[in-house]
């Protein structure tokens, strides 16, 4: 019995239906074009030479040869940089965060992961450019490379960059070390909270690096024209964002630098920074043809920016009836080759499903030599909510109650303070425990040896940011909708039936085009669970501009106030002449020879967009021959505010989900002790596939955001958090075993049942 | 540089004529030489399934085969699936039931399951698992898919 | 006036004292005014001129958008909390 279940407030016209997306025929015939579909004429083809190793000296490199190759038309290195040619004191203050910024792009003085960029050539071909690129030499000297997060935070370490210090909020460490930032937050007191416990569980936990694993590799192509213009096409999750990185990096204007996004082939996180575009830009500029790139699957694993691996500590406390009295949550996420990891939303997230009196959330961003990390779906939770999510249930067993009455009684609400400071707003983490509890699921034993349940829940706050849309209303009653967020998973669908909504005209009527950087304004990336949020408050502004516009043409068109003229589901009707109405199509009509067209604006940085919360229950198998865990049956519940197009939500649940088990069985980066990763294909990290996996069952409870006037939030991001510590602690139950490391594949579940053979 | 062979096949039914370098693939040539980029790149090393093509009757990564084999074959990709008067059913499946999210795996899951149904218009959920499972998808989680499958078969009865 | 609970991390510059009301209209005089009675603790919050980047500013539990700009009320709660972005946005050039 599998099934998809809305738990619906209110019903709307358009908004919550299921209508086919704008951009789906093209991309179910193979037309829709991303980033390495794009040809502009005279197109030439880079790749890029890597580093082979984790840590070293760049002492030479010698492009001579290269230079040379037939077939060959620019080579580049970070001398072609401007922070090669601007000095200390030129940059003051910016020094370090530009040289950090260029770096990752292309290394100048040392490399500091297997991978990092060192040289980039253009040639005719991607083969030439390949053949090119293996004739630069590079002379390395190789240091010891840090590739464990604890060892990176000692004092003794090999230091990855000799004139960093730990900021400890606005104070510096007096020696130079590779934790870039330690931060902690309070409430309560937590000496005290612990003191009041019945029982106090402390645990380590391990998780590694892992990849988002988007199926379409980074892609750039860029022309510099000869009038001092470049334009980048690529699949970015913010146009934007790529635009002002590539301007800091290049010192150049954003107004010379127009990005198009094109389609993208998903992002979740990894496609927010730059990486190829600078080289693309600087060899186009020396070649004065458009030059592409692309990476292959080998560089998108080495070289892009996965999520980091941690090591991280969870002390909790409750009494015998199962309240939490206390929490302390240390976390130390590996940021990689420069600082920056996603530890400060992970302390935002780990202790936020609860309402605790008494906590301290405690973050470490330590550097590596790892590739720079970058935001994963939910940035920094999931990691947490393992460590955390585990002791609960070990709370759970200690003092034998049911974990999910447990979570129901110590559950955040409206009102309940963070650890770290912000209130929740009406929230539904207790309307989906209890969607949990009276699920068909939960009211099936499991059975059978060797099996078992687990459950856990998920946190993460959901974003607001600029939108910015624009509308037009075309002469025969459709509107043409402009936005700069990119649709990575059915967005212009989401915006589209926003817009039909408030407009009270056809789903179909309304057009949504996404734009280039120069054709809307500012518009942060599609991720964080903001888009449906966020962009479709912009178009809902858009709307509301047209609206009114529209209520002015037809009072001056009836000669009256506009006072006396109102908009109703598509009709303009005069207040109190029933005879003066006009459906939105038949005024269209007349804008045209009334005073021109109409178009609607809105540029917002919206708050309210209301936390997202999830629970999960799986059922799982252990084959104890060979340690392998099989997925019996998934449910996951999510208050989802108003589900817009509920198919689209359950898909963000269902993919959610997959990319957790994935992380929770057999994701992981294998590094040699020498810092390379040994598995950088789709073959050895291994994926789940369809034939992995049961169907997963969804439960979308909407619990209206008052944020929103359809009371939509956010919805991507927290599905990917609650499956590491579920399928845990169902390992648990079937099998005894707590498992304190990420990912639990079969040669680690067999060790640990021979371990506990043995004992 | 090395030398260009002629080579014939037949592509979505039309007797197609390029030249290719031995060293390029299938894929390259599909997309850098023919313009057919509806065939996507994931891996290039035969682990995503994002470049399925039909060739002779069966499923195949087109990275993983030379263009030069494909002499007096016949090549079917994502292009060759709809007609001037519609969609595919299996397209058509995959739009309705949203079995897609950022699409870019979707041709080769079409394609391949086009593969299957073209042999098996009955398979069940099991049968369509197992023989989907050389294409990755991240986006979905599989479920819409499977349900888009066996959608697709009803639509073609 | 507004009440601003200072971080666990700030303690020994506020010499333990763990809140303070302050007469201010928003959030540059907050800060402004927690400096005048605490020496130093502007540069601890504060980096080039703007709230640090793993900062980011709770007034009444909401998480504000504007900064220094943001205003507070005659009974606001004001907490300093971390930034979603973290670390990860002061290099790559752009703000959460
Ligand atoms: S690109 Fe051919 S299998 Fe991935
Ligand atoms: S829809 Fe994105 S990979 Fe399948």
């Amino acid at each position: 019995m599998t099934s998809n279940q809305v738990l619906s407030e209110v019903e709307y016209r358009v908004v919550g239906k299921r209508p086919v997306r704008p951009d789906g025929v093209d991309k179910v015939t193979g037309r829709a074009q991303y980033g390495a579909d794009v040809y502009p004429a005279g197109l030439l083809h880079g790749k890029v030479l890597r580093s082979p190793h984790a840590h070293a000296k760049v002492v030479s490199i010698d492009t001579s040869q290269a230079e040379a190759y037939p077939g060959v038309t620019a080579v580049v290195t970070a001398a072609d940089f401007p922070f090669a040619s601007m000095s200390r004191e030129e940059l003051g203050g910016g020094y370090q965060r530009l040289k950090f910024a260029t770096d990752l792009i292309m290394a100048s003085d040392k490399v500091l992961f297997k991978g990092h960029p060192v040289a980039a050539v253009a040639a005719v071909n991607p083969h030439v450019a390949e053949e090119a690129v293996r004739l630069i030499r590079v002379e390395y000297q190789q240091l010891p490379a840090v590739i464990n997060v604890q060892a990176a935070m000692e004092e003794k370490s090999e230091l990855i960059h000799d004139d960093l210090y730990t900021s400890y909020l606005g104070e510096n460490s007096e020696k130079p070390s590779n934790v870039a930032a330690h931060l902690y937050f309070d409430k309560g007191d937590i000496e005290q909270g612990f003191g009041e416990a019945d029982v106090v569980v402390e645990r380590e936990f391990h998780t590694e690096m892992v990849h988002q694993g988007y199926i379409e590799p980074q892609n750039s192509t860029a022309f510099w024209n000869t009038d001092g213009h470049l334009t980048i096409w690529c699949s970015t999750q913010g146009s934007f964002m790529i635009r002002n990185a590539v301007a800091d990096v290049l010192q150049f204007p954003i107004s010379k630098i127009k990005v198009v996004p094109t389609e993208i082939g998903g992002g979740f996180g990894g496609k927010i920074s730059t990486y190829l575009e600078a080289p693309a830009a600087l060899l186009s500029r020396k070649c004065g043809q458009p030059v592409k790139m692309v990476m292959t699957r080998t560089e998108v694993f080495e070289a892009s920016g996965p999520a980091p691996g941690s090591w991280m500590k969870v002390k909790m406390g409750a009494a015998k009836d199962g309240l939490i009295t206390a929490a302390h949550v240390t976390l130390a996420y590996e940021a990689g080759a420069y600082p920056g990891s996603p530890v400060m939303a992970g302390t935002s997230c780990a202790l936020s499903c609860y309402d605790l009196q008494n906590g301290r959330v405690e973050g470490y961003d330590v550097l590596v030599n790892k590739p720079k990390t970058s935001a994963y779906r939910a940035p920094g939770s999931p990691q947490a909510a393992f460590a955390v999510e585990s002791v609960l249930d070990e709370i759970c067993e200690k003092l034998a109650l049911d974990p999910l009455e447990v979570r129901i009684k110590n559950a955040a609400k409206e009102g309940t303070r963070r650890v770290e400071g912000p209130v929740a707003r009406k929230i539904g983490l207790i309307e989906c425990l209890d969607a949990a509890k009276s699920h068909d699921h939960l009211k099936k034993p499991v059975q059978g040896k060797n099996r078992g349940r687990g459950i856990a829940c998920g946190f993460w706050m959901n974003r607001g940011f600029q939108s910015s849309v624009t509308m037009t209303v075309q002469y025969d009653g459709t509107i043409s909708l402009l936005m700069g967020s990119v649709d990575i998973g059915g967005t212009r669908a989401s915006i589209a039936q926003q817009t039909a909504e408030t407009l009270g005209i056809a789903y179909e009527d309304v057009h949504p085009t996404v734009v280039d950087t120069d054709s809307i304004g500012f518009t942060f990336v599609t991720g964080g669970s903001r888009t449906s949020f966020a962009t479709g408050l912009a178009a809902i502004g858009a709307a509301e501009d047209v609206k009114e516009q529209m209520v002015k043409r037809a009072a001056q068109i009836w000669d009256t106030p506009a006072e006396n003229v109102e908009y109703a589901d598509g009709v303009i009707r005069h207040r109190s002449d029933p005879e003066l109405q006009m459906s939105f199509q038949a005024l269209a009509k007349q804008l045209g020879s009334t005073g021109g067209g109409i178009t609607g604006r809105n540029n917002i940085d919206p708050s309210g967009e209301g936390n997202g919360y999830a629970v999960h229950i799986v059922d799982v198998e252990v084959d104890q021959e060979t340690g392998k865990v099989d997925i019996l049956r998934y449910t996951a519940v999510q208050d989802a505010g108003k589900a817009v197009h509920p198919s689209y939500v359950e898909g963000q649940m269902q993919g959610g989900v997959v990319q957790g088990i994935g992380w929770a069985l057999n994701e992981e980066y294998f590094f040699n002790d020498q810092g390379q990763m040994m598995n950088s294909s789709f073959l050895d990290y291994r994926m789940p596939t369809s034939l992995d996996l049961p169907m997963i069952d969804t439960v979308i409870v909407e619990v209206a955001n008052p944020g929103h006037p359809y009371g939509v939030k956010g919805v991507g991001e927290v599905p990917i958090v609650p499956p590491m510590a579920a399928i845990s602690n169902a390992i648990h139950q079937a099998t005894g075993l707590r498992m304190a490391s990420l990912p639990m594949s079969p040669g680690k579940i067999l060790e640990a049942l021979w371990e506990n053979g043995k004992s | 540089m090395p030398g260009l062979v002629h080579v014939q096949t037949t592509i979505n039914g039309v007797q197609t004529d390029f030249l290719a370098e031995p060293r390029q693939s299938l894929l390259e040539v599909l997309r850098d030489v023919l313009g057919k980029t509806g065939t996507k790149e994931g891996c290039n090393d035969g682990n995503c399934g994002a470049c399925t093509v039909i060739l002779d009757g069966r499923i195949v990564d087109s990275c993983l085969v030379l263009a030069v084999e494909t002499q007096g074959s016949e090549v079917t990709t994502i292009e060759g699936l709809a007609t001037a008067d519609g969609l595919h059913p299996i397209q058509q499946a995959f739009l309705e039931q949203a079995a897609l999210q950022c699409g870019i795996c979707t041709p080769g899951f079409i394609v391949a399951s086009k593969g299957l149904l073209d042999q098996e218009p009955d398979a069940d959920e099991a049968r369509i698992r197992h023989w989907l499972a050389g294409n990755l998808c991240r986006c979905t989680g599989y479920d819409k898919i499977i349900r888009a499958v066996l959608e697709a078969e009803k639509l073609s009865k | 006036m507004p009440i601003v609970f200072i971080p666990t991390m700030l303690l020994p510059v506020s010499g333990g004292v763990k809140q303070v009301t302050i007469d201010a209209a928003n959030m540059r005089q907050v800060i402004d005014g927690l400096d005048l009675l605490y020496p130093g603790m502007k540069s601890r919050l504060m980096d080039e001129g703007q709230i640090r980047s793993n900062l980011a500013v709770a007034v009444d539990g909401e998480v504000a958008r504007l900064g220094l700009m943001e205003k507070v009320g005659e009974e606001s709660e004001v907490h300093f909390v971390p930034a979603i972005g973290g670390g990860a946005a002061w290099w790559v050039g752009w703000r959460l």
